[in-house]
């Protein structure tokens, strides 16, 4: 563990109740610069629940979240707007901090959407309004990054694309990302700490450990397990276009 | 200059609508409408209050208003039953009991249609000032919310996540919104300020591609409505309110056959 002052967010025994059930429970983590905090699990395992009680969204739970950084950009993994406002993707990217125009146009040419620049929010596509949000969030050089499903929706090779490039801004920018994934091949070899959820935190630590842990054996199956090993060798492999991975 | 009683009412107009422009923006954006109308039509017991205790009429709706508008948020966090059966029940009661308490006031002359819908002859100088001095304070504050209330109207989370308060901003949009309802009363009348809030918005969400071109033209939308509004009112002799709004239906519906024509280009 390194010392304090790299502490970004750290959450104590945290949890959220809403009508009496627990969405999530006894979660103690943090996320320091420079470092990538995963949380995986099942659906309704908490993960979304966790990244917002880190960013204060909710303000009602149970346990303590020390948050020492306010420069801050999220991606959250559903986000309804309301298409009867005029938004354009340029407005969208001022919408909490007004950045210059270098600035907007680097963020967007690093998520591949720069021609969208003055379309309609609405018009868009799934995977074009999920790039727009990373560049959004990514744009005010945040010290730490929540990403809720980041590439959702992304077409495969852009997903491959776009995970590179939070590692990228992760070592660039020296912040902290706290990300959520389902796809257990693509984080991992990128992951610092993995903290497996399920109602509450069933084990934790690197990749490699966490991989081997029973309980997350238990969780996601043997499969997944040699998933998360194999990245000790990254390019051993070929991802085909049906998504599987081939040994070479 | 502010002798004639048409001038006093075209200054007083163009003022309500440089303020109703931004916030019917708002109004639309958030869904309020009908908190709108609720507030209105409180309005009424404001301006009762006023008349018996001989309170100025802008400041007493201010107050009611608000007092409103708090209740509404109070009885959001106590109560199971929908939002709009709360704006319903205090819109009508606020009303009734604004009304009763009128028939209590019978020693007082009142013109209870120019309360509805509005007095260009009742406009006087001190309007001008409450409503001059009021309008450039609400804009004022609103410029100095514009922020965390624009993001977290698009997304509420995003706007929290990222250290805007929008809880603090819509608080204060509320109470800006009973100060609007309370400066313009007398140019539109209680029953149709909403109309003044809503549809010069409505007209420039038509031709708009961007928040702030929807505001400026919301704001046009609004001094063309007053201006024909007034005009007409002279005219024919007819209740400024209802011919301010009539005249921006008339703009609405230019609106709709800009976007018509902007359909037929593109095919």
């Amino acid at each position: 563990m390194s010392s304090n002052q790299n502490i970004l967010v750290k959450l104590n025994e945290a949890g959220f109740s809403l009508n009496n059930k627990w969405l999530v429970r006894g979660v103690s983590l943090q996320v320091e610069k420079g470092k990538i905090v995963t949380l995986i699990g099942p659906n309704g395992s908490g993960k979304s629940t966790t990244a917002k009680i880190a960013l204060g969204i909710y303000k009602k739970i149970d346990g303590s979240v020390e948050k020492y950084t306010n420069k801050v950009g999220y991606v959250p993994q559903k986000i309804s707007i309301d298409w009867t406002l005029p938004l354009r993707v340029n407005d969208f990217m001022v919408l909490t901090e007004s950045l210059n125009k270098e600035t907007i146009d680097e963020a967007l040419s690093l998520t591949g959407v720069i021609h969208l620049k003055d379309k309609n929010l609405g018009d868009l596509s799934g995977g074009e309004f999920q790039r727009v949000l990373l560049a959004r969030a990514i744009s005010k050089k945040p010290e730490l990054l929540v990403l809720d499903e980041p590439v959702q929706g992304v077409d495969f090779t852009g997903e491959i694309a776009l995970y590179e490039l939070i590692k990228k801004i992760s070592d660039e920018l020296n912040c902290g990302i706290l990300l959520i994934s389902h796809d257990l091949h693509t984080v991992m070899s990128a992951t610092d700490h993995v903290v497996c959820l399920n109602g509450h935190v069933c084990c934790s630590g690197s990749p490699m450990d966490v991989a081997k842990n029973n309980e997350y054996k238990a969780l996601f199956g043997e499969q997944a397990s040699q998933i998360l090993s194999r990245y000790e060798h990254r390019h051993d492999h070929v991802h085909t276009s049906e998504g599987e991975i081939k040994k070479n | 200059m502010f002798d004639d009683f048409f001038i006093r009412a075209l200054v007083a107009g163009i003022g309500v609508a440089i303020v109703t422009g931004p916030l019917g923006c708002f109004v639309i954006w958030r869904r309020l409408s009908y908190f709108g109308d609720t507030l209105s039509h409180s309005a009424l017991l404001g301006v009762t209050l006023a008349y018996s205790m001989e309170f100025n009429i802008a400041f007493s709706v201010f107050i009611i208003s608000s007092l409103i508008a708090l209740t509404l948020i109070q009885l959001q966090k106590r109560t199971n039953l929908p939002g709009d059966a709360l704006l319903g029940l205090l819109a009508h009661s606020s009303l009734a009991v604004g009304l009763v308490v009128i028939g209590f006031l019978s020693f007082i002359r009142f013109d209870i249609m120019g309360l509805l819908f509005g007095d260009i002859l009742a406009v006087t100088v001190d309007d001008l000032l409450i409503i001059w001095i009021g309008g450039v304070l609400i804009l004022l504050v609103l410029k100095l919310i514009w922020k965390p209330l624009f993001a977290s109207t698009v997304n509420y989370e995003l706007a929290e996540a990222e250290g805007l308060n929008p809880d603090r901003a819509k608080a204060i949009f509320t109470i800006l919104m009973a100060a609007i309802i309370a400066i313009s009363i007398k140019m539109v009348g209680l029953l149709l300020i909403t109309g003044m809030l809503i549809i010069p918005a409505a007209m420039a969400r038509n031709i708009s591609s961007s928040p702030q071109k929807m505001v400026m033209y919301s704001i046009i939308g609004g001094l063309l409505s007053v201006i024909l509004g007034l005009f007409s009112s002279l005219e024919f002799n007819t209740a400024s309110g209802p011919s301010i709004i009539a005249a921006s239906l008339f703009l609405f519906i230019l609106s709709l056959l800009n976007i018509k024509q902007s359909i037929k280009l593109k095919n």
